[in-house]
């Protein structure tokens, strides 16, 4: 190897090592001040680690807080609208996928549609529709604005996934002796099942980070998902750091096990996203 | 195993019409091959036997009964895809019995079944594998045993062998006539290959532009082309057209090629005095370094030897054609030679294309 | 006897019978019926509704309001100072934003684009940032400003950029570029993503081809990766445009708009005006202002883009 090619290995790992600083650093503080004692926290205020932890500030979040409802509430809602979401996408994008129909222009156009215009611009109506019909301040309300929400987005990638199945087999399948439907369950299903988790957990991700409208339309401590919870945390206790950034770490967990499940379907996300803009 | 009869069928998608009426008797257990070039419907007609696409007017029998609105599934045939479609999350015994299953055969039937299939194709030590670990052939092994499994009325094949590379072809192409005498089963055969038609097919079906050409045994569309399509179709390399006049002058007749050259006939053909016309003859048929009456002098373009024979490039004046020798004498050859084309091996077609 | 055949089958009537052609017709509809009517009643009348509250008088504590009130909201926007602050600022935070984020994600596509021990998680690690929720991103990249628990302002401080550790985001001068970083970290990795994507969809014998003809590193850059890489990048920055023009949640949870809504984007503004001010009425006749920008904005790309096709 020449000096040349060397320098240019060195430079292109040194600018990789800089690139995963700057993605983690911020994850790695949020985890630190989390375990750092309060007394530690002013003192040793930006030491790259505390010289003693503890894992006070989370046993106060788990014990003493709203949190674990916040948790539970997100949890639900997130859930829900993940498998609610999966079933409504994977029948719209079999369509999408398997027929030539004449209205399908149409509707691609609309789902696109709705993927361009700003959302921000539906938080007053949507208010005013679902508080006479006792759907704000509920989980279920959430679960209907978050599921229209990411239906089309999701059609687009389940219809990604649907494409990339042979359509003969589902003809071997009905010469087989199958019926449509019986193809689609034994054969379809199984081989669709990545691109089916794939979306549960793009689906889990968008409805667990959503943040206007489920400040908009929940206002009580009872119906609060994780990010109501910890922004009106922030606002009431603005100094408890730890205790927030112990809370942060918590609302990261499930994004992240979601992240390490949908991580091979990225791109094909991200193009169905880039479609959605 | 059955018949097939397939009567008056037209296909159109929206107003564009693939198929425009076709007619054809299948005979119980015989091997029918449709052959012809991409876009002439033979794949269409297969899907539309094997109840795939609908049939937008016509009718289609299986052993006498209408099945037009039959789903695929109670029509009772196999079918063998070029893609091979072997469900790819079930090992080769679940590929092999997953019709078997549908159908809730007994257990002990499937295993018997299925067991003799396998060792028929000799894919006893892969019945565990998924297709994925299996090579081409061994896929296209798989994808048959799951047809034969049924016992069906029919077997239907689109195009299964051209994802395999060419010495695989030939085998496979043996081991399916094989199994077809073995099993006697009406099969249906969709091929652009000439050649896997030739070999393979009890009756070749010739179609192109959604119309069926010509309908005969494999030698008969060689030896007697109907039209100009079949002609060129079958055969590799394949025949010399020459286009000109027939001019008859009492018993022997000439043939004007356009560019000037008139070639003498011998005899003559059913064409009237004057009349365009196309000259046809297969380049083995040519005959090189020919001496007598007759003969012309043509130039040498270029020599192809193909190890079996050799291909001829020639020149007649600026028309171009081949001939096919085993005689290795013409390898080295340039400049001239004298050919002839002898009259028994021409075949002409009338201005419509059509077989005199 | 071909064009008789045409004629025949051209006028062919369909013969399956009634019920399974229906049937047939049907089935896409049936199937993809939940999800429209989903997306109608949730969007599309909140859409259509949303848009006459822009006429109307409407706000949630008043319980007299509800009247139509012709153009009075977009006189009263007309003279609103804060909102042409946010339109500049939308344009700041979009144009910065999408610069950063699209260079930054280029060069880590390159970075990642060549073969190296370890690439999967390096991978992996450099990606997590689009995974985290950007409530907590916006809160996590508050906490690092603050010179209480983060380390940022120190560093700055310790560089001699700062006269003392204070907090950028209560800044009036700077407080836009606290969301603008944070921005830029969470959306390196979508870029980086799909031009990685489209990087790695170039054919390799081109690379090799170019090698022979003599071309070095950077011609090789110019003239077949960036030509191939070009309809990924228009058609990506475009549409991150639209996205990130609207994305309010990192201002929102940061800045809230502040300090005296120096920060405030124009999505912002309409979330603050409906959800602190209840004025639903004037939130909407903003929100069909940033509407019709937008849908502007796509036209042009669109003319754009048959000024280009065309040319070629």
């Amino acid at each position: 190897m020449t000096a040349k090619r060397i320098a240019s290995v060195v430079a292109h790992r040194l600018a990789i090592l800089a690139y995963v600083a700057f993605a983690l650093f911020p994850l790695y503080w949020l985890l630190k001040v989390s375990v750092t004692p309060n007394k530690l926290l002013y003192s040793e205020g930006i030491k790259m680690w505390p010289s003693r932890t503890s894992f006070e500030h989370f046993e106060f979040v788990l014990k003493h807080s709203d949190f674990p409802v916040f948790f539970k509430n997100s949890l639900i809602v997130s859930g829900s609208t993940a498998i609610i979401v999966t079933v409504l996408a994977s029948l719209a994008g079999y369509a999408m996928s398997r027929f030539d129909f004449r209205g399908k222009y149409w509707i691609v156009t609309l789902m696109l549609l709705t993927q361009m215009f700003p959302l921000v611009m539906l938080v007053a109506p949507i208010f005013k529709i679902l508080s006479p019909l006792g759907l704000t301040n509920s989980l279920t309300g959430l679960v209907i604005v978050y599921t229209a929400f990411n239906v089309p987005f999701a059609t687009f990638l389940m219809q990604s996934f649907f494409d990339g199945i042979p359509k003969d087999l589902e003809e071997a399948a009905m010469i087989d002796g199958a019926t449509q439907f019986v193809a689609f369950r034994q054969i379809i299903l199984p081989l669709t099942l990545p691109g089916i988790a794939a979306t549960l957990g793009f689906v889990f991700t968008a409805a667990w980070s959503e943040l206007l409208f489920s400040l908009m339309l929940i206002s009580g401590n009872d119906a609060a998902t994780f990010p109501v919870g910890l922004l009106s945390f922030v606002s009431k206790f603005s100094v408890d750091f730890g205790q927030m950034m112990a809370a942060g770490v918590m609302a990261l967990i499930p994004a992240c096990l979601f992240f390490l499940l949908i991580q091979r379907y990225l791109v094909q996300g991200l193009t169905a996203g880039a479609v959605k803009g | 195993m059955a018949s097939i009869d397939i009567a008056a069928i037209h296909k159109s998608y929206g107003i564009h019409p693939v198929l425009h009426g076709i007619d054809l008797e299948i005979k119980d257990g015989e091997f029918v091959v449709l052959v012809g070039p991409s876009g002439c419907g033979k794949s269409t007609l297969l899907r539309m036997i094997a109840g795939l696409e609908a049939v937008t007017d016509g009718e289609i029998r299986i052993d006498g009964k209408r099945v037009n609105d039959l789903a695929p599934k109670d029509r009772d045939i196999a079918m063998v895809f070029q893609s091979y479609a072997l469900y790819p999350h079930m090992s080769v015994a679940k590929n092999m019995s997953y019709s078997l299953r549908l159908r809730k055969t007994a257990k002990e039937k499937i295993a018997s079944v299925v067991a003799s299939a396998a060792t028929k194709l000799g894919l006893d030590p892969l019945m565990e594998r998924r297709p994925k670990a299996l090579s081409g052939g061994q896929r296209q092994r798989v994808a048959m045993g799951r047809a034969i499994v049924r016992e069906p009325k029919a077997f239907l094949f689109d195009e299964p062998l051209s994802n395999l590379d060419a010495r695989l072809r030939e085998q496979m192409r043996a081991e399916i006539k094989k199994l077809h005498q073995d099993l006697g089963a009406t099969s249906i055969y969709v091929t652009h290959d000439q050649i896997e038609a030739m070999t393979l097919a009890d009756r070749i079906v010739a179609m192109h532009g959604g119309i069926i050409q010509q309908v005969g045994s494999p030698l008969e569309l060689y030896d007697n082309p109907a039209n100009l399509f079949v002609a060129g179709f079958i055969g590799s390399p394949g025949m010399n057209f020459f286009e000109g006049r027939y001019l008859a002058t009492g018993d022997t007749a000439n043939f004007a090629l356009t560019g000037g050259i008139v070639l003498p006939l011998g005899g003559t053909a059913k064409l009237a005095d004057g009349s365009r016309a196309t000259l046809g003859i297969r380049p083995e048929h040519v005959i090189l370094g020919a001496e007598g009456p007759d003969t012309m002098m043509a130039t040498v373009d270029l020599v192809e030897p193909t190890g079996f024979g050799i291909i001829v490039h020639l020149k007649l004046g600026p028309v171009a054609f081949k001939a096919f020798t085993l005689d290795r004498r013409f390898l080295g050859m340039h400049g001239e030679v004298a050919v002839k084309l002898p009259v028994p091996n021409l075949h002409f077609f009338n201005e419509e294309g059509r077989k005199v | 006897m071909a064009s008789l055949a045409a004629r025949n089958g051209g006028s062919r009537r369909d013969q399956r019978p009634l019920k399974k052609r229906l049937a047939d017709a049907s089935a896409p509809y049936l199937y993809s019926a939940p999800a429209l009517i989903l997306i109608v009643t949730v969007m599309l009348v909140p859409l259509v509704l949303g848009i006459s509250y822009a006429f109307r008088d409407i706000q949630l504590l008043n319980p007299f309001s509800g009247g139509f009130i012709g153009l009075d909201h977009f006189k009263t926007l007309s003279q609103d100072q804060n909102f042409y602050r946010a339109l500049k600022n939308t344009l700041w935070w979009t144009g910065w934003s999408v610069l950063l984020q699209f260079v930054f994600g280029l060069i880590l596509a390159l970075l990642l684009d060549k073969p190296f021990y370890g690439r999967a998680i390096v991978q992996a690690l450099v990606f997590l940032p689009w995974a985290v929720p950007s409530f907590l991103a916006g809160l996590n990249w508050a906490w690092l400003f603050n010179p209480v628990v983060g380390p940022i302002p120190h560093w700055l401080f310790a560089l001699g950029l700062m006269s003392e550790p204070y907090n950028i985001l209560s800044d009036p001068q700077l407080s836009m570029w606290g969301p603008i970083i944070a921005n830029v970290w969470w959306g390196i990795p979508f870029f980086a993503i799909t031009l990685l994507a489209a990087l790695q969809a170039i054919p390799r014998d081109l690379y090799e081809a170019a090698s022979i003809d003599g071309a070095g590193p950077v011609q090789r850059f110019i003239s077949i990766t960036l030509p191939f890489l070009a309809p990924t990048i228009a058609i990506t920055v475009l549409l991150r445009t639209v996205w990130i023009s609207n994305f309010a949640d990192l201002i929102i949870v940061m800045t809230n708009g502040g300090p005296a809504d120096r920060s405030q984007i124009v999505a912002s503004y309409i979330f603050t005006q409906a959800f602190k001010r209840l004025d639903f009425g004037y939130a909407s006749a903003i929100a069909l202002v940033l509407l019709v920008l937008l849908i502007t904005y796509s036209m042009l790309i669109v003319v754009l883009r048959q000024w280009l096709l065309s040319k070629d």
